[in-house]
């Protein structure tokens, strides 16, 4: 008996040495939501896509890759997301060194993040008769003798840029004011003191500190971007320069009723989302990632 | 670049002002500082020393007076341009950058060529004896290796005035009393002047030249740390300064400095009479250490408390009338004995019972 319960209680001390005990099984709800709604759809595509309704089981993707119409799809995507992801931080930043010193933080910060809260069908609905060839802002520039004719926003590139930058905006611009505001003021204050002007004290402290967290949110966002649908859609050119690869997807699944097409398709967009977040992060290893603060203190 | 010359002669405050909303974090403090010089910004917490200091060094803008370097006006400049060196109370070393980088940053922005640089910055991490570290990230060194590296980037630019901003606070006792030499040590070396902010009458004692005691914001005493230590000015002078006895009492008598006050203790005392003028209410100054447990003493009180501080035992007492007493006594008593105590004349300093104390 008394051997039962040292051995027990020494069991539970090895577990709790390793950071496990009963509040560890918290993380069994979360870890449930990911498997059921993660881990096991993603493994179902996977074999899904090997098992084409023709042909051997790479014929999905040899299929993809001979169609111009189809693998077209993956320059579309990113000619859409790179540039989108890059201008939202580059705009990101230097709103977010401002706003840190600002007493009305939150308000400022409230009003730059609606648009999260408004949903991207919503914004393209709205930019739909904004930027068409009626809208508020073909009228103004026309009224101001800026154009002679409308210019054309809807239904091409332009249209999908604008909607991505605004619903990507938010986003990108919480992480970047986050990590801003986690620097150090003295630093820069130091800097200052040992005659660093402003340009020089953001490229040579403030830039390098922040570029590994930008990397992250370059990640993140630029994933969001790279699964662009409803813009596209709406505000696009969905058969010819904005025919993403998610809507290339849902054309298989949906109209072709092709599954296992879909999934392939679905696949290929994972691959090449994971190659770009890896050259990234490989790219992040080569700054300071320490501590933000000068050590103690 | 526009920096200060390393060669100036005086360094002026004109009734400087920072007001920030309603509160007047500083009244117009005047101040020369010569070339050479260590002055020490001692006062409590919120006492405005820190925003003297960063107002020095730009950081903070002026809501009135003027700031020169000899014939130079500094205070309308950005901190860049002032080249003051600083150094920060949580050092705020550069942490991606290496400890020769982070020394020669401030050379760099001067455009100074790349073996000048070197140069200096060895000379740099010579004086705070870090040679060895150059290479190492700010992450990877002690807490005192830290302070060094930010002492050694400040000097780096020979700048005509070091601004400090209470650097030794972050360090254990046995560290600071070491950096504490330090400092003066690379003071004496440079030649510039030195402001160096801090709530420690110990550190300013030993450092400076001279002590500006703040108090809310104004300048209540300047002067040698002999002066600040025997003499204080003003009774919460000295309350700060370590005169933790304060007791209020009636004059009775007063010939030149010679006072006799009635604290309600027993005897009347005898003391020295400093900030007095008209009155019959005084506040009577004494340090623990002045206040001795004695055989006869014409104060007597009530034994609360007793310490051991090994070269003497330190007591607390209660006098008749709720008085609060600190005093030495060499043999240690029981709490609830009657203890009689005495104070030499010239270390019992008599003030004008202000409106300061309390």
């Amino acid at each position: 008996m008394a051997d039962a319960s040292s051995g027990t209680l020494s069991l539970r001390h090895r577990l709790a040495e390793r950071g496990i005990d009963g509040v560890t099984l918290l993380i069994v709800p979360a870890a449930l939501f990911v498997v059921l709604l993660f881990v096991y759809p993603f493994a179902y595509g996977f074999l899904l896509s090997f098992a084409p309704a023709k042909g051997g089981w790479l014929e999905n993707y040899r299929r993809f890759f001979d169609d111009p119409y189809m693998y077209r799809t993956i320059w579309y995507t990113l000619r859409l997301a790179i540039p989108v992801t890059l201008l939202n931080i580059a705009i990101s930043v230097p709103i977010a060194m401002q706003v840190r010193h600002l007493r009305r933080q939150k308000l400022l910060t409230t009003i730059l993040v609606l648009p999260i809260t408004l949903g991207t069908v919503l914004v393209a609905e709205g930019l739909l008769s904004y930027l068409g060839p009626q809208g508020w802002l073909n009228r103004a520039l026309m009224l101001f003798g800026m154009i002679d004719r409308p210019i054309r926003l809807v239904h091409n590139y332009w249209g999908v840029f604008i909607s991505l930058v605004i619903t990507g905006f938010p986003f990108t611009f919480l992480l970047t004011l986050s990590m801003i505001s986690g620097l150090d003021p003295a630093l820069e204050q130091a800097a200052a003191t040992l005659g660093a002007r402003s340009r020089q004290r953001f490229a040579k402290i403030v830039l390098p500190l922040i570029v590994p967290g930008l990397a992250v949110t370059f990640c993140l966002a630029f994933v969001d971007a790279f699964s662009v649908f409803p813009s596209a859609v709406m505000l696009g050119a969905p058969a010819g320069e904005t025919r993403v690869i998610s809507l290339a997807a849902s054309q298989a699944a949906f109209e072709q009723y092709d599954y296992s097409y879909a999934s392939a398709i679905a696949m290929i967009m994972a691959v090449v989302q994971l190659c770009f977040v890896g050259l990234v992060l490989l790219a992040r290893g080569l700054f300071y990632k320490g501590p933000l603060g000068g050590g103690k203190g | 670049m526009a920096t200060a010359s390393a060669d100036f002669r005086e360094l002026r405050l004109d009734r400087i002002s920072r007001t920030f909303g309603a509160h007047n974090a500083l009244k117009e403090i005047s101040l020369t500082v010569q070339r050479g010089e260590f002055i020490a910004l001692l006062g409590p917490s919120g006492c405005g020393k820190s925003t003297a200091l960063n107002c020095l060094a730009g950081l903070l803008p002026l809501t009135g007076g003027s700031i020169w370097l000899d014939d130079r006006r500094t205070d309308t400049l950005k901190p860049e341009e002032r080249g003051f060196g600083m150094v920060f109370q949580n050092y705020a070393l550069f942490p991606h950058m290496s400890v020769h980088r982070n020394v020669g940053f401030g050379l760099q922005m001067q455009n100074v060529p790349k073996p000048e640089i070197k140069r200096r910055v060895d000379e740099a991490l010579g004086v705070v004896r870090l040679a060895s570290q150059a290479s190492k990230l700010p992450a990877q060194l002690s807490g005192g290796q830290q302070q060094r590296v930010a002492i050694a980037r400040a000097i780096a630019v020979e700048p005509p005035l070091v601004l400090m901003d209470e650097p030794l606070s972050n360090l254990d006792a046995k560290l600071r009393l070491e950096m504490r030499a330090e400092i003066r040590r690379i003071h004496r070396m440079l030649g510039s002047a030195t402001i160096y902010v801090t709530h420690d009458q110990d550190e300013a004692l030993s450092l400076a030249d001279r002590i500006v005691v703040l108090r809310e914001g104004s300048v209540r005493q300047i002067g040698t740390p002999q002066q600040l230590y025997e003499r204080p000015l003003h009774a919460d002078v000295a309350e700060f300064m370590g005169f933790r006895n304060a007791l209020k009492g009636k004059i009775l008598r007063r010939a030149g400095d010679e006072v006799e006050v009635d604290c309600g203790l027993g005897a009347a005392i005898l003391g020295t009479a400093c900030d007095l003028t008209t009155g019959t209410e005084a506040v009577l100054a004494i340090r623990p250490s002045d206040l001795l447990a004695t055989a006869s003493g014409p104060i007597q009180a009530k034994v609360t408390g007793m310490e051991y501080r090994g070269e003497a035992y330190y007591g607390t007492a209660t006098g008749a009338q709720g008085q609060e007493l600190f005093f030495r006594s060499e043999a240690p008593l029981q709490a609830g004995d009657t203890v009689s105590l005495t104070a030499p004349k010239d270390r019992v300093l008599a003030y004008a019972a202000g409106a300061y104390h309390g």
